[in-house]
């Protein structure tokens, strides 16, 4: 995009720069305040239908397409209230600090080839980080609210939130590790082709480690069964007691971009990214380098295979959340340390042992190809074709030797 | 998909303000300096415990910025990761030891803010003379963000060197890499740990066994009767007395 503000409108480059990345933005945030529309709209439905119910049917015609904006009209106008006894630097920053969080990760989440707000070779390893920030936003907001209740819901969540990051961080460890990068990018473009080449089937024990990765991911945006931050029976509203009107549904924004993000980044590790299962692009004979109009189909085809996969998470997670009981406390501990902990290391440690002995697969030549691994650092920002050659890239890892001496 | 949402005029007669002259590079440094350092004084300004955490997490977040506007994506996840994801440890303490009292106030005395002065200063006028003294200080929007910035060091932690050798050093080959002091780095920090986690444990308290404390006390007359009637033939008696023996015993 900047080179296309710089080339054709002939922008300077600040002005480009400044450009792409408001648009970018304009569009993350677009995805998750449209998002988070179209699952609330979702989740009325999808728990009317588990529990037998019709759920919204008016507003909006027969299926109550427009319950969500009716919602938030209704936010908006609420009245705006704070406890006397509450911080109000802090009430006031607490959803805000939430909602970039979630924001921010979704930068470097690629929605297709090269359709990513900012391509990072470390992208894996942000978005986890920053995902991880979002509990910050609950805590002050817990705290801040100068309730019990809140201040309960909030030490939940932090205790919950930061004993899932392990497994978590584990399970994501393992597709990094067969595509050999923590760009994004480059994990889906190895799963390119049939949907056996997704790193789901890559073996049994990546196929085990998706399911520990769900469970986790469940755990960390605080959906039931580990909801246990705003368990009602308990703690009327947990954090968000206090809170009401637009400040609240920022909380809920957060929620449900996060629930998305997870889910996308389920697509991108293990379900390959925007590759949809049967290779409809390179059947046709569609690339995304070269054509007049082929790359744009291409990259549309897989935006549209991206976030439907990503949807699906969602709406599996919604079919969770109805079906089954909250947890206890220590129910959610012992899940996360006895069990899912443990079998991701040994999951790892099975898929690491896997590609060192059958590096070509079960049926080596049926499935994958190659496995060369492209070292993210040796290539140019901007992908496959700004690749250089080596000795130029030595050049440059010589050059703050020859600084310094 | 850019013609649609780009109004051409407009944007080139922004281009023309003198805005395009200032160096963004430079710009943006000193923005991300300014938060870390502004909010690095309001840790040490604030008097609220949970506040003070929310600062230091700002002004690590700052910090970030300024490794990711590095071009060091690496660094700068891992500062959001291990610093800022630490603090939010800090931060839970800091609530749960403050909880009993709602927004505590710490202040430091007088004599402390003096003493702290005295070492911040002089630690920052060793710093600033260490860092004037690098000879090779390249300037930060030279163009020409070093894209391996950290990857030959990390391989050099593995074992592997894939950096250059300078003048006189052995081939890459035979070079060692730095496996085992971050090896033994590692497992000190591991003893360390398990240390802390000894030092911090429960401490479990001798406790006689409950049919123990049972078989001590004398039951009171009532129970014993019960007991001994309870320890009749009838089956569903015995049961009873079991239970009521308990009961006594606890009292």
């Amino acid at each position: 995009m900047v080179e296309f503000l710089t080339s054709t409108v002939e922008l300077p480059g600040w002005l480009a720069w400044t450009v792409a990345a408001l648009v970018s933005a304009v569009l993350i945030l677009n995805v998750i305040a449209g998002g988070a529309l179209a699952f609330i709209w979702a989740e009325r439905k999808v728990s009317a239908r588990i529990q037998d119910r019709l759920g919204p049917t008016r507003t909006g015609g027969r299926f109550g397409w427009l319950q969500s904006v009716a919602d938030g009209i209704k936010l908006l106008a609420k009245e705006d209230l704070m406890p006397e006894g509450a911080d109000g630097l802090l009430f006031k920053l607490a959803p805000y600090v939430s909602f970039c969080a979630s924001f921010c990760a979704f930068i470097a989440l690629p929605f297709a080839f090269d359709v990513v707000g900012q391509r990072l070779n470390v992208a894996v390893f942000f978005v986890v980080a920053v995902l991880g920030l979002e509990v910050f936003g609950v805590i002050l907001a817990g705290y801040a609210s100068a309730s019990k209740w809140s201040l309960f819901g909030a030490m939940r969540e932090a205790a919950q939130v930061v004993s899932y990051e392990v497994p978590l961080g584990m399970c994501v460890v393992v597709p990094v590790m067969l595509a050999g990068s923590m760009d994004m990018v480059t994990i889906a473009e190895k799963q390119a082709g049939w949907f056996w080449n997704w790193y789901l089937f890559h073996d049994p024990f990546t196929f085990i480690v998706f399911w520990v990765y769900v469970t986790c991911a469940v755990a960390s945006v605080n959906r039931a069964p580990f909801d246990l931050a705003e368990a009602e029976s308990e703690l009327v509203a947990g954090f968000h007691t206090e809170y009401s009107g637009l400040r609240w549904s920022y909380f809920f924004m957060a929620e449900y971009g996060s629930m998305y993000l997870v889910s996308a980044m389920a697509a991108v590790l293990f379900l390959g990214g925007w590759n949809g299962p049967i290779p409809v692009a390179t059947l046709l004979g569609l690339s995304e380098g070269t054509g007049d109009t082929a790359p744009y189909l291409v990259r549309l085809l897989g935006l549209v295979n991206l976030v439907g996969k990503a949807s699906l998470g969602v709406i599996i997670m919604m079919w969770i959340r109805w079906t089954l009981p909250r947890l206890r406390i220590d129910q959610v501990m012992t899940t996360c340390l006895k069990y899912c902990t443990p079998i991701a290391a040994v999951m790892f440690a099975g898929a690491m042992l896997w590609k060192i002995t059958l590096p070509g697969g079960l049926m080596p030549g049926v499935g994958r190809p190659g496995g060369e691994i492209r070292e993210g650092w040796l290539e140019g920002p901007g992908g496959r074709a700004a690749a250089k050659p080596a000795a130029e890239d030595q050049k440059v890892a010589r050059a703050p030797r020859e600084a310094a001496s | 998909m850019m013609p649609a949402l780009v109004a051409p005029a407009a944007l080139l007669a922004l281009a023309s303000l003198p805005v395009a002259a200032i160096n963004w590079h430079s710009f943006l440094f000193l923005l991300f300096a300014a938060i870390a350092c502004g909010f690095a004084v309001a840790v040490v300004a604030a008097t609220n415990v949970v506040r003070m955490a929310l600062y230091l997490v700002l002004s690590l977040a700052a910090t970030a910025g300024l490794f990711l506007l590095a071009g060091a994506e690496f660094v700068g996840a891992m500062q959001l990761m291990i610093y800022v994801g630490g603090t939010l440890v800090l931060l839970v303490f800091g609530v749960m030891l403050t909880a009993q009292a709602p927004f505590v106030a710490i202040a430091s005395s007088n004599g402390d803010r003096v003493l702290a002065g005295v070492v911040g200063l002089a630690l920052l006028a060793v710093l600033l003379l260490a860092g004037l003294s690098v000879p090779a200080w390249r300037a930060p929007a030279s163009g020409s963000l070093a894209e391996p910035a950290a990857t030959p060091l990390g391989m050099a932690f593995v074992g592997v060197r894939v950096d250059e050798p300078v003048a006189g050093e052995p081939r890459a080959a035979v070079r060692p890499g730095y496996l085992l002091p971050f090896e033994i780095v590692s497992v000190h920090l591991l003893v360390v740990l398990v240390g802390a986690a000894y030092l911090a444990r429960a401490k479990r308290r001798k406790t006689q066994r409950a049919i123990d404390i049972v078989a001590s006390v004398e039951p009171p007359a009532s129970v014993a009767e019960h007991a001994a009637i309870g320890r009749g033939p009838a089956g569903a008696g015995s049961v009873l007395a079991g239970g009521s023996v308990l009961t006594g015993g606890s009292r």
